[in-house]
């Protein structure tokens, strides 16, 4: 099986928008649950450093894009690159190397409720086998720069859910990921302690990380703005650079 | 490695009543099959010293000539496997008999005529033995001109053999019945573990854990029930073993009674630990599926 050129992949959108080659590509792409079509012929590429929106209402198919492309599970057909790694060819034992590579959160924030917040941190380096002085320092580290330092004790079910949202960015970028994956990260959240954790996501992507926020939140896109794929019953409706509300 | 033992046994500590349970039931698994090889170590013993001081009589026939008796030693003695053979005239038997029976030698007194054959005693030769070689040599002898017949406890050694033969037999399938019970019993632990750590597992293959690093805890539990099961079940053992030894120690001395010998103790650890490991593998590999 070929690779096809990337600017197949860019049907979906203006991926060089940002600059940079893509580090995200996928050449028509379907998925299948039975009869149902949860994603019908997706190309779409996505530079490194950019931010993208994937939105659409409930069903479209936003989480199931996501999964796909940190082998959450394989397409039906069609082909998934990530940083020139074809997955239809990587073996399922090699799947743990390329979650390496992403930092993902989830909208249920997915916690170990019996661990602290500091070693739902380590967890993700400890997965990597990271020597202990390295992962206390690492996870300390990334403690503070969500704001969570004095909760290292803590409970998940302790905290708001504002707080559980940053303790998992915290944990999504603790390992340095090159591609963050966000679904509905806000979802659960108030207005307030969304802003506070959709900044975070800002903020790592300013410093160089390639951000993916699946969302349905079209208020939150409309005010930071930013390049939008928008999918529907599973295609890939429509893709385009959504300029910020002024201030 | 390192960092999954902790983590292991953290999980054993938060689980801590049905793992011990666990290692409870792996420990009567093992105390029982350890039961069984104790007897079947004491009784192996006990049947190859008695296959030693074995002694083959072979009666003679009534009016044998000196000359043929003379000619039956040389016989007797050729046979390979034969260590001694001592000729045992019927005089002497009776000598023997009444000595042995000194407290009721009036019995004797009323014999007209000395009721005793001429006899050979002839032991085995140290690299000879063996109850099949005793039978070969025993029929040997019987087969030989001027041998009336031939004794030597053949019945009931045989018995005894037999008896021990089952006991081994019923010891290998109830260790092998233990065995499976054991290793299901520690599955079925590790697979409630894994059930109950199942979004942790989730999350750790989300943060790029190897099937590797989420596994080994799991393994690591299993080993430990399998070593600590073991080790309880053997100090049971040794526990019940010295108490019996204590009830009855005035008849102890009679025979040559012996705990189980190091290597025993270390194989049945190892199959323990075995148990351990298949009880993890098995549950592990349906946790894979499911």
């Amino acid at each position: 099986m070929t690779v096809p050129a990337a600017g197949d992949a860019t049907a979906g959108g203006a991926a060089e928008a940002e600059g940079g080659e893509p580090i995200i590509r996928m050449f028509h792409v379907y998925k299948r649950y039975g009869a149902k079509l949860a994603l019908a012929d997706v190309s779409l590429a996505v530079s490194e450093r950019e931010f993208v929106f994937i939105s659409g209402p409930s069903g479209a198919g936003k989480t199931t894009l996501l999964r796909m492309l940190y082998m959450g599970e394989p397409a039906t057909d069609g082909q998934v690159v990530i940083d020139g790694i074809n997955l239809s060819r990587l073996p399922r034992r090699r799947a743990p190397h390329l979650r390496r590579k992403f930092g993902i959160i989830f909208q249920d924030y997915k916690l170990i409720a019996t661990r602290s917040v500091f070693d739902n941190v380590a967890i993700a380096l400890e997965a990597r086998g990271e020597r202990r002085k390295l992962i206390r320092k690492k996870v300390r580290s990334v403690l503070r720069a969500v704001g969570m330092e004095e909760k290292g004790r803590a409970l998940p079910p302790s905290l708001s859910g504002g707080e559980q949202q940053r303790v998992a960015v915290a944990r999504a970028i603790v390992g340095d990921p090159r591609i963050i994956l966000a679904d509905e990260p806000t979802g659960s959240l108030d207005a307030e302690a969304a802003n506070a954790v959709f900044q975070l996501l800002r903020g790592f992507h300013r410093r160089g990380i390639t951000v993916l926020v699946a969302t349905h939140d079209t208020a939150l896109i409309r005010r930071t703005g930013g390049r939008v794929v928008l999918l529907d019953g599973g295609r890939l409706d429509v893709s385009t650079v959504i300029p910020p509300l002024p201030e | 490695m390192i960092m999954a033992i902790p983590r292991a046994l953290r999980d054993m500590w938060a689980n801590r009543f049905l793992n011990l349970v666990t290692v409870v039931t792996v420990a009567l698994a093992i105390l029982i099959v350890g039961a069984f090889t104790l007897f079947f170590v004491n009784a192996g013993g006990l049947l190859s010293m008695w296959t030693r001081q074995i002694r083959i009589m072979a009666y003679l026939g009534p009016d044998l000539e000196d000359a043929r008796i003379g000619e039956l030693a040389a016989e007797i003695r050729s046979l390979p496997g034969v260590g001694e053979a001592r000729f045992i005239p019927r005089a002497l038997a009776l000598e023997h008999l009444r000595a042995e029976m000194a407290g009721r030698a009036s019995l004797l007194e009323n014999l007209r005529e000395n009721p005793l054959p001429d006899a050979f005693e002839v032991h085995m030769a140290e690299a000879f033995l063996g109850r099949e070689r005793v039978a070969l040599l025993a029929d040997q002898i019987a087969a030989l001109n001027g041998v009336d017949s031939v004794e030597y406890g053949r019945q009931w050694l045989e018995r005894f053999a037999r008896l021990v033969d089952l006991f081994r037999l019923t010891g290998m399938a109830m260790g092998g019945l233990f065995f499976l019970a054991g290793a299901f019993i520690v599955a079925n632990t590790i697979r409630l573990m894994l059930f109950s750590r199942r979004e942790e597992v989730e999350i750790m293959r989300l943060v790029g854990a190897t099937d590797a690093f989420i596994r080994l805890p799991f393994y690591i539990q299993g080993l430990i029930h399998g070593i600590a099961g073991g080790a309880l079940g053997l100090l049971g053992l040794y526990a019940g073993f010295r108490f019996i030894i204590y009830r009855v120690s005035e008849d102890a001395g009679l025979l040559p009674v012996r705990f189980l010998p190091m290597e025993m103790m270390g194989g049945i650890l190892l199959g323990s630990m075995l148990i351990g490991w298949t009880g993890a593998y098995i549950s592990i590999k349906q946790f894979g599926r499911a």
